[in-house]
């Protein structure tokens, strides 16, 4: 595909237009049944994101709920044994169900609930989107389904048990490849079967437009916060940022409100599983090629014949073959650097912040110490390096443990 | 004139609507796809809507979706489904042959490519379900430059604003899906698709065929009553995956499917 502008200085805010696209990302690549639905969906974000009132409950469950703002914590010890950057984590760990993946359906819930939906589904791989789409559903007291492919539901039965404690019905989803990609169409065709009463929660910044955008909009509080944690404690911006990504919603968030920021470099952080070059991994920004899934272009682990290949990664919070469309344009346009480290440079790099800042980080975020741990030594002691601490590793470790060898 | 075109207005002459079986390519193997095919058009068929298999087909029910990951186990790609085209064309050249399936396999064939390919394969129309009007401006071009009609859905949900669009976008026919769901799903309202029909030819100057959800012979010809043609799919890959492996067991079972839809939507004329 060719790319068009890609040279020329982008005006961030302004992106997507007004169909979704980010460059030749994006858009709304969806069959004709779905319509309706979305661009009731977009038309009802369209309204509310101006709107003072939803913007302040918003806030208010933010602060009281999730416990924002999460800190920016100076990782000192891990710091000087890198020998490089002042590296700082944004704690999103802390929030209430322990990622950020809260900051995003409590914006969906609070807008589904002035939609007049009552039902509300989601999809989710690891299990935290789902026990985020879960929470919110059993405060504001929508039903709640969530699709989930059979083979995450036995990699993540603790998740799953706290999806149902909190009210969920989780569904299995047994085509396919019984993973994420397949949760996310069996979720479409709920939501397709039931437009009238139900809202569909995507968990990640991808999907049809205004999903995007909208969750981009969501998870940049984490950005936001961020910037200004980071003039108050270092009195200037920071160096570079680094955060993983699997569809790239906490990287999004913690990058968008820098884009403009041109001194601050930015790092994405993909799965290269057992390494790229077998092609056992979940980073389609690296090595994988542009395509259209789920309701928008962007890069796409596929074949030569466009079907979509199995990923993998040791963290199912990644192992996604599509990635949010504003990514795709950020790594055209040079804005982003996209990099990709193994489940074993992550084991790494999650072994290591436990050991020296006593922190359990989840496997996903895993993956952007590592590649921190890669960064920091290049750079100067006076520099400031921030890592999305974009989860707690709770959930993970079972997968820890048996991934070493040890019976619990 | 295109086939789809010039078969729409011989039916037209006749008093006749169409009927329009659908199967996935490579369903129980490449082999069997163009014998089905001619025996479809022998049973009944006015024209033949094959779906190209996709990994990830988010419209469909189980039963079309479990036909897909059948194709996927042989490899058949989109160049199979254009071969397989070219091979039914050398003797049928007058059945209108439309490929269904999304929109992936396409973008990474490259539009142009898949537009010439697809002309020279004697394919007649495109269907693909994941790209609506607004995406299509570029691949409506394309694919009328080279020959080929583009076939867009309309829904019980699409606005006038969206018909119109829809309607402009479209040549050969336009796709109505007869209920908010998945393909294959539950039994539809002919009542309700009879009053959504007059809304949607409003809007739309070319025939309407109707899918989603027509089953057995009595739905096909009420809907023929309302309708320019008649779209017949899960219970027709529905009857391919229960006689699975014992292909003259698959030709009976679909043939007479389809031949009872003809004969009860015929005796309506």
């Amino acid at each position: 595909m060719s790319i068009v502008n890609a040279d020329e200085r982008q005006n961030w805010a302004e992106l997507p237009d007004e169909h979704g696209h980010f460059g030749p990302y994006g858009g709304k690549f969806i069959a004709e049944t779905l319509m309706e639905p979305v661009e009731e969906l977009q038309s009802a974000y369209d309204h509310f994101k101006n709107d003072a009132d939803f913007q302040a409950e918003f806030d208010r469950d933010l602060a009281h709920y999730v416990g924002r703002p999460s800190p920016l914590y100076h990782a000192e010890r891990w710091s000087r044994e890198l020998g490089g950057a002042q590296i700082y984590l944004k704690r999103e760990d802390l929030n209430h169900t322990g990622a950020h993946k809260i900051n995003n359906t409590i914006g969906q819930a609070l807008l589904a609930r002035r939609m007049g939906k009552t039902r509300i589904i989601a999809e989710t791989g690891a299990g935290q989107h789902g026990v985020a789409s879960a929470t919110v559903a059993a405060r504001l007291g929508l039903e709640c389904v969530v699709y989930m492919g059979e083979e995450d539901i036995q990699r993540q039965a603790p998740n799953v048990y706290r999806m149902k404690l909190l009210g969920a019905k989780v569904v299995s989803v047994t085509s396919g490849s019984r993973t994420l990609k397949d949760a996310l169409n069996e979720a479409m065709r709920d939501w397709v079967t039931n437009i009238d009463n139900t809202f569909y929660i995507i968990g990640t910044v991808a999907g049809p437009h205004p999903y995007p955008e909208m969750v981009r909009d969501f998870q940049a509080i984490i950005g936001r916060e961020a910037r200004s944690q980071c003039l108050d404690m270092t009195g200037k911006l920071p160096d570079a940022l680094v955060a993983c990504i699997g569809g790239g919603s906490n990287a999004i968030g913690l990058f968008y409100p820098f884009l403009d920021d041109e001194a601050v470099s930015l790092y994405g952080v993909e799965a290269a599983g057992d390494g790229l070059e077998t092609g056992r991994h979940a980073a389609p920004l690296c090595a994988g090629t542009p395509g259209v899934l789920h309701g928008n272009r962007t890069y796409l682990m596929e074949d030569e014949n466009g079907q979509i290949i199995p990923t993998h990664s040791i963290s199912a919070g990644l192992d996604y073959p599509g990635v949010g469309p504003e990514h795709a344009w950020l790594k055209d346009t040079g804005r982003a650097n996209y990099v990709a480290v193994t489940d074993a440079e992550a084991m790494a790099g999650f072994h290591t912040l436990i050991r020296t800042e006593g922190i359990i980080p989840a496997l996903e975020s895993s993956h952007a110490l590592a590649y921190a741990m890669k960064l920091a030594p290049t750079m100067r002691s006076d520099q400031v390096l921030v890592v999305n601490l974009s989860g707690r590793g709770d959930k993970d470790i079972n997968t820890v443990a048996r991934l070493e060898g040890i019976k619990l | 004139m295109s086939r789809i075109t010039t078969r729409f207005s011989a039916l037209a002459e006749q008093g006749r609507k169409a009927l329009i079986p659908y199967f996935t390519a490579g369903d129980q193997g490449p082999e069997m796809t163009v014998p089905l095919m001619h025996h479809l058009v022998a049973s009944g068929a006015d024209l033949i809507e094959l779906g190209v298999p996709f990994s990830d087909p988010a419209a469909e029910g189980p039963v079309i979706q479990m036909a897909c990951e059948r194709a996927l186990e042989h490899n058949v790609s989109l160049h199979d489904v254009l071969a397989m085209v070219a091979q039914f064309r050398q003797q049928d050249d007058a059945t209108p042959v439309i490929l269904m399936g999304y929109l992936n396999p396409v973008e990474v064939m490259g539009y142009e490519t898949f537009a010439d390919e697809a002309s020279q394969a004697g394919v007649d129309g495109v269907l693909i379900v994941d790209m609506p009007p607004e995406e299509a401006e570029m691949p409506v071009k394309t694919f009328r430059a080279a020959g080929l009609d583009l076939i867009f859905l309309a829904a019980p949900t699409s606005t006038a604003e969206r018909l119109d669009k829809i309607g402009q976008a479209s040549s050969g026919f336009v796709y109505y899906v007869s209920l908010k769901g998945v393909t294959g799903s539950a039994a539809l309202d002919t009542a309700a698709v009879a009053s959504k029909l007059e809304q949607v030819r409003q809007h739309v100057d070319l025939p309407v065929g109707v899918g989603f959800g027509i089953k057995d012979a009595s739905t096909a010809a009420a809907i023929a009553e309302v309708a320019d043609a008649v779209v017949v799919g899960s219970a027709i890959v529905q009857r391919i995956a229960d006689n699975q492996g014992d292909e003259a067991a698959i030709f009976a079972s679909v043939g007479g499917l389809v031949a009872e839809m003809r004969s009860a939507m015929d005796k309506n004329r």
